[in-house]
């Protein structure tokens, strides 16, 4: 794995749970994987696999009853050096350290972009108020209390966020700065929050089903613009969605969820042409592809997504799989295995493999 | 639909929330009205109360307990007068009740003149005048002028009203006011952090709404130090009113808070580094803000009876301070009731200000409201 100087985040192992009544729920069971500088990381997975619960852990914010049962969560600051990388889930959810990563140097985006601004605050003022919690300029060494706190003056702020309603698209900053939420469109609202995630310059952007309910030509719109606005801040993205064709087009590496496990994890080539996990492999196949002349039927999984309680023993997708294998894949859990380089994946059918090329 | 179009920079100003529920308010006459009464009461009571009132409320004439004077444009003899006039009382005695009373003088014309001269007093507490609304003639030292009647130790009701209108509509303002900030803050608390805090804040509010509103007051008052100054009584009194009143606006902003901080947007404030009091007080709570202006004027009222109804037991102000509650403490005997009617002029006062705040209220509510029809 890549643990040079460029990596940002590392994800090791982590789970998160949610003691419910009916039992315990593992949202999230030992995911693991790593965002670097200026790329972008896409998961996907149905509705339900724990993606979202995966970023809010990130940012140390489960909602209760959930918590971080285990893992780590390493974010390696800009000011990189040794002893410096810090672990955000053992940090105070409600301290000063995590509040100063949350905007500032981790920024995440909604799926619904229609409710993620207060209603009662101007465009300009949501900008304005992260800015002032943040401190733009020479954001210090993170874990390191910053000296002095020196916040942007109003004016300064002001002029700060008509830029950046203008680098997001949108048109008359001047008079849009002052404008309600209600005031503006669905699309100018996530360039908004957009606005105000890039504002402090984060090193990492996390969106999380940012265009889902968008409509089509202003997702394209809003894709395009996060992908040139990563291109001139280097921010890396890590970019949650169940939309295939969305993470194709903006992901370099791809993690496949599926009920809280990480299934597959490869770069974007390989596992959109390539594809080795069954459920991956199910997943594509589902996609309708516009002009396809055969008569063939749209494939689909078969089965229902399992209850979150009651999961299945050995493989969590072997009631589902095509490549079930009896006596196996309902008895032994998978574990990872690394099929190409950089290709990982979470099947019985590669470790069985590994085990007779070893053998 | 899906494309922004730039707009031209000369564009027509949007109409902000506040101009709509203005525009609403006005559509809606019995509001208008309501904030109309509101407004003249705080204006004649609170502000200018010593420019509106003939007489200080300590002035004691020579006639007690007078019936009020009826004001004449035309005299005994059919001549026109221009300028309004009343007349003077004549004491009579009455040998079966052994009482006295007053007839009518028609030979003592008090001409009513306008802006004259009277006490000096501080407008506003530091501007220095003395002239009154309307007065007798200064020249003429047996003139009076009561159009209320006056009391037992012949003070003007028309002034002791006004003056006694300051205390009750401050302290059904001012108790207001603490009650919207106790019950915002603790109702914004319990509503966020939930668990222990809200148990705590919620089980105080159903421990105060299960006590019997008067003895609690009675007990409260009852601890005020009879040797305190008014003004501290005063407070004291708006005091206890809030204190016993926070429970009801508390849970409704709790119940408010609740469905609102699972809103995107308070997780998108906490995702962008807001700590939790940013997030309850600039997030959470100014949206609570038109449902809590509408419950705080529409509580108001119940202020006001409340310290009426105090002064009224002899719980709350006591003389010589004057509020609507106190002027009607003359009224407990029948006797009163029989003899001195006017005591009860108050009362419409009091029923005015109540009506007027509550149309201004519900007008508020429905103005404020952008599902309502409009």
């Amino acid at each position: 794995m890549n643990t040079g100087n460029d990596t940002l985040l590392q994800v090791n192992n982590l789970r998160v749970e949610f003691g419910l009544r009916e039992g315990v729920v593992k949202a999230v069971d030992g995911v693991s994987f790593t965002v670097s500088r200026g790329r972008t990381l896409g998961i996907i997975g149905e509705s339900g696999c724990g993606k979202s619960v995966a970023a809010k852990a990130i940012m140390n914010m489960v909602p209760r009853p959930g918590r971080i049962a285990g893992g780590e969560v390493l974010y390696h600051p800009r000011t990189s050096g040794p002893g410096t990388v810090v672990d955000l889930t053992k940090l105070d959810p409600d301290g000063d350290e995590i509040r100063r990563i949350r905007g500032g140097e981790i920024a995440m985006i909604f799926q619904e972009p229609m409710s993620s601004l207060t209603p009662v605050y101007t465009a300009g003022y949501h900008i304005m108020e992260t800015l002032r919690i943040h401190r733009p300029f020479s954001i210090g060494t993170v874990g390191e209390r910053i000296a002095g706190k020196r916040t942007v003056g109003k004016a300064q702020a002001r002029e700060i966020a008509i830029e950046m309603l203008k680098r997001v698209g949108i048109p008359n900053p001047q008079s849009n700065v002052d404008r309600y939420p209600h005031q503006l469109s669905g699309g100018q609202r996530q360039r908004v929050m957009i606005a105000i995630a890039l504002s402090c310059e984060p090193a990492l952007l996390i969106a999380d089903e940012p265009t889902t309910a968008l409509d089509v030509s202003v997702e394209a719109q809003i894709l395009e613009l996060m992908r040139s606005l990563q291109e001139t801040t280097d921010t890396a993205i890590m970019f949650i969605t169940h939309n295939l064709g969305v993470v194709a087009q903006m992901a370099d590496e791809i993690v496949v969820m599926y009920m809280g496990k990480e299934v597959e994890r490869a770069e974007t080539s390989a596992i959109m042409g390539a594809p080795r996990h069954p459920y991956t492999q199910a997943l594509l196949n589902s996609v309708p592809i516009l002009g396809r002349k055969s008569r063939k039927r749209l494939a689909y999984i078969k089965g229902m997504v399992p209850c979150a309680t009651e999961l299945p023993p050995g493989c969590v997708f072997h009631p589902r799989c095509a490549r079930f294998m009896a006596g196996e894949c309902d008895r032994l859990e998978p574990g990872v295995t690394e099929v190409d380089k950089g290709h990982w994946v979470r099947c019985l059918l590669y470790q069985r493999n590994e085990k007779k090329s070893n053998a | 639909m899906q494309a922004t179009p730039a707009h031209p920079p000369h564009r027509r100003k949007d109409q902000s929330y506040w101009s709509l529920v203005w525009w609403r308010f006005r559509r809606n006459r019995l509001a208008v009205l309501g904030a109309c009464v509101v407004a003249c009461f705080y204006f004649v009571c609170v502000l200018f109360a010593e420019f509106f009132a003939p007489y200080t409320k300590e002035h004691e004439s020579e006639v007690l307990e007078a019936q009020p004077q009826a004001i004449h444009f035309v005299d005994a003899d059919g001549r026109f007068h221009l300028r309004p006039f009343v007349y003077g009382h004549e004491k009579q005695f009455d040998t079966r009740l052994r009482k006295r009373y007053y007839t009518v003088d028609t030979s003592k014309r008090f001409p009513i003149h306008f802006f004259v001269k009277g006490k000096p007093h501080k407008l506003l507490g530091f501007i220095p005048a003395d002239r009154h609304l309307f007065g007798p003639d200064r020249r003429n030292p047996e003139a009076y002028v009561t159009l209320f009647g006056t009391d037992r130790l012949g003070r003007d009701i028309l002034s002791r009203i006004v003056y006694g209108g300051r205390l009750s509509l401050l302290i059904g303002l001012i108790g207001q006011l603490l009650t919207l900030f106790l019950g915002t803050f603790l109702g914004t608390l319990s509503g966020y952090f939930g668990r222990t805090v809200d148990i705590v804040v919620q089980r105080s509010t159903e421990f105060l709404s299960a006590f019997p509103d008067i003895p609690l007051f009675m007990a409260l008052a009852a601890a005020i130090p009879p040797e305190w100054s008014s003004v501290k009584v005063y407070f004291m009194l708006t005091l206890i009113l809030a204190l016993v009143r926070w429970g009801g606006l508390a849970r409704q902003v709790r119940g408010l808070v609740l469905s609102l901080r699972e809103s995107e947007y308070v997780l998108a404030a906490r995702s962008f580094g807001a700590s939790h009091t940013r997030i309850m007080f600039r997030h959470l709570m100014p949206a609570t803000m038109s449902h809590v202006i509408v419950i705080a004027t529409l509580a108001v009222p119940g202020m006001i009876l409340a310290e009426t109804a105090l002064s009224w037991l002899g719980l709350g102000l006591r003389p010589p301070d004057v509020s609507w509650g106190v002027l009607l403490q003359e009224m407990r005997s029948i006797r009163a009731i029989r003899f001195a009617p006017w005591h009860l002029i108050p009362v419409p006062f009091v029923i005015a200000a109540i009506l007027g705040f509550n149309m201004l209220g519900d007008g508020l509510r429905d103005a404020l409201d952008p599902y309502g029809r409009r």
